[in-house]
């Protein structure tokens, strides 16, 4: 094997592609630089953030300093513009890193908070809302989903109405990330008929009359503020309405390819981290007189975690080469997020199964992955969603 | 005020040491390799001081195979203006660092050279007091703490039983020891920032140093196994324990 492709660790360890060929010096530094801040800002507090349920604001503005807030945004916003998905993947995998999907959810929330502003937002609002999420100093999140309709976006309830120089608006969203604590709230309400060309996106703002929120408790993901949030008459003004009237669908749909395969990413660098601890647990313990990793069948456990995982690793970095020669290819994003939560499944499964009691004691980062499943093979699309889109898109 | 400032390329500390199996020494076949900590410590130290407008330009120089760039490009995207790879495919013993810095400094001529206090591979600390010597400087080895007091240093060190401070005569080399401050992370931007710093490529015979090695290294073997102890049930067990084993009479 080509010393390219392996630094003779562990085949699926963190560092083992560190010198692959999708990796250059750049994405070497970042991801040294995440590796240190993750290490220590995050690590050593995160035990303590699942159970206080967040983090401290503090650890946006941290996380701007070092660009990874600003990562892909436009210098005039203060972000750091990178042309290449490897930064991204490099980020989910550092960030996965933690074993808690929450703190990465609410910190990188403004990551589909924002990207409709950016994409078909006005100048003015572009201008005063990006530099203040970029810098760390507001929080932006995403209302789409409403208690009516998770997945069918395009039959959502939520109504703007016009009224003079702005819009009154009525309804509610659900399972809303970074829902409590946000400062802007990218929102898609119904402005026009049914169906996908009456939707319009606003930008609500925390402190607008008549915007209430609750908080929702998980079984995963508990550092992350989810929330309900209700609309009972909240005017916005119309300099808040994001791209024009009844254009909101395209401004959503946006997000969703880049979203995938970030989320993929992640979801195998979870299945990585079960491996691992797995491993070190399996190395060290002993029973019946021998190391639980000399039993052949926790043995035959690991090599076919190893296995699952080598094999998303494959379908994710082929994904990635075709997004950088500017393909997007919808079917296989799709499918992909499906093979990587899977994965993310079993090796949870599999792990956990290997740690025994330990692995199901909480500050362990098995048993928090284990809780983290489904909202990865829930979020962002449904494995069902997805298998049914990749279907549509292959003409089947 | 020009500061150089030498940083290394050594294993990271994260990772897991192995011997290789002729004992010839440690693995290095690609193990993930990351600059010197204490290294990052006197970059730091040095780029704050360009930040309080001390410095003027901070010049950052490792010694080393070609990957050792990466090393620089990192001190670079910390802060440091531009960078210099003496490049050797050799190991390169203390003594010979120090004459390559020296060349180094009689053809830069800074004011301050911040040096990590040893690296953490082969953790000699000898090429910050081996360069004093060789330009015949003053040195403040194991920094806590710099200071100015108009043309010289003021240097506090940590020793046994309290804290040392020097006051050191320009030009003079500066050791940075673990508190000296803490490092900052290469941002993003400063990561962008820095692929456009130049580095000027040198080799060790520029300097008129030959690296060849003086010392011969007989064998590297892991460290002994330590042994597992026992748990004792009272005072009196432990006292004929301790007694057994000779330790006490």
């Amino acid at each position: 094997m080509s010393a390219k492709f392996s630094n003779g660790q562990s085949p699926v360890d963190f560092d083992h592609r560190y010198m692959g060929p999708l990796y250059n010096d750049d994405h070497r530094a970042w991801r040294a630089t995440l590796r240190k801040f993750v290490e220590a800002e995050m690590m050593p507090h995160v035990d303590e953030w699942e159970e206080a349920g967040e983090f401290p604001r503090e650890l946006y503005k941290k996380a701007a300093e070092i660009g990874l807030l600003g990562l892909g945004y436009p210098e005039e916003y203060g972000g750091t513009p990178v042309d290449d998905p490897m930064y991204s993947i490099v980020t989910a995998e550092e960030l996965a890193r933690l074993g808690a999907g929450g703190v990465n959810a609410s910190l990188m929330v403004h990551g589909i908070g924002l990207p409709p502003v950016l994409a078909i937002g006005s100048a003015a609002l572009k201008a005063r809302v990006a530099p203040q999420v970029l810098a760390g100093e507001k929080i932006h999140a995403l209302g789409i989903t409403e208690p009516s309709g998770g997945s069918d976006v395009a039959n959502l309830k939520t109504r703007a109405t016009r009224d003079g120089d702005g819009y009154i608006v009525n309804g509610s969203k659900i399972f809303i990330t970074g829902g409590m604590r946000a400062d802007y709230y990218t929102v898609a309400v119904r402005t026009g008929g049914p169906g996908p060309k009456g939707i319009s996106l606003l930008l609500l703002e925390r402190d607008m009359p008549g915007f209430t929120r609750t908080p929702l408790k998980k079984q995963g993901w508990w550092s992350s503020d989810t929330a309900a949030l209700y609309f009972d008459d909240v005017r916005v003004p119309k300099e808040n309405l994001i791209g024009e009237e009844n254009n909101g669908f395209i401004g959503i749909m946006l997000n969703f390819n880049k979203e995938r395969i970030g989320l993929a990413a992640s979801a195998v660098a979870f299945a990585r981290v079960c491996f691992e601890d797995a491993l070190a647990w399996a190395r060290d313990r002993e029973t019946f007189g021998k190391r639980l990793a000399d039993h052949q069948v926790i043995r035959h456990k690991f090599a076919e975690m190893a296995r699952q995982i080598a094999a998303t690793q494959a379908y994710l970095e082929q994904c990635v080469v075709r997004v950088k020669e500017g393909e997007t290819p919808v079917a296989d994003l799709s499918l992909l997020k499906v093979q990587a939560t899977l994965t993310m499944e079993f090796c949870a499964r599999e792990a956990m199964q290997i740690m025994g009691g330990a692995g199901y004691m909480r500050g362990c980062r098995v048993e928090r992955i284990y809780r983290e499943v489904r909202v990865n093979a829930i979020g962002g699309g449904s494995e069902e969603i997805m298998r049914d889109l990749a279907a549509r898109q292959l003409g089947i | 005020m020009k500061v150089l400032v030498p940083v290394k390329r050594v294993v990271d500390y994260n990772v897991k040491i192995r011997v290789k199996s002729d004992q010839t020494g440690v693995d290095l076949a690609n193990v993930k390799m990351s600059m010197n900590p204490f290294d990052e410590i006197a970059i730091e130290e040095a780029v704050r001081l360009k930040e309080a407008g001390k410095a003027t330009e901070v010049v950052a120089v490792s010694i080393g195979v070609a990957q050792s760039t990466e090393t620089i490009r990192t001190a670079l995207a910390m802060g440091a203006d531009r960078g210099i790879l003496v490049k050797s495919d050799e190991t390169v013993e203390p003594l010979n660092v120090a004459k390559i810095l020296k060349g180094i400094v009689e053809a830069e001529k800074p004011d301050l050279v911040i040096l990590g206090k040893q690296a953490i591979d082969d953790d000699s600390n000898q090429t910050g007091q081996m360069l004093a010597a060789l330009l015949g400087w003053a040195q403040g080895t194991f920094a806590s703490k710099i200071e100015f007091d108009g043309d010289k240093i003021l240097l506090t060190r940590e020793i046994d039983g309290g804290l040392q401070t020097l006051k050191l005569n320009m030009p003079t080399i500066v050791t940075a020891d673990l508190r000296l401050n803490e490092p900052r992370y290469a941002s993003l931007p400063n990561i962008m920032k820095a692929k456009k710093k130049p580095i000027d490529e040198k080799t060790p015979a520029d300097y008129g140093v030959d690296v060849k090695a003086r010392l011969e290294v007989l064998k590297v073997t892991e460290p002994p196994q330590r042994q597992a102890g026992i748990k004792v049930e009272s005072v009196e067990q432990l006292v004929s324990k301790l007694k057994e084993a000779g330790v006490i009479g």
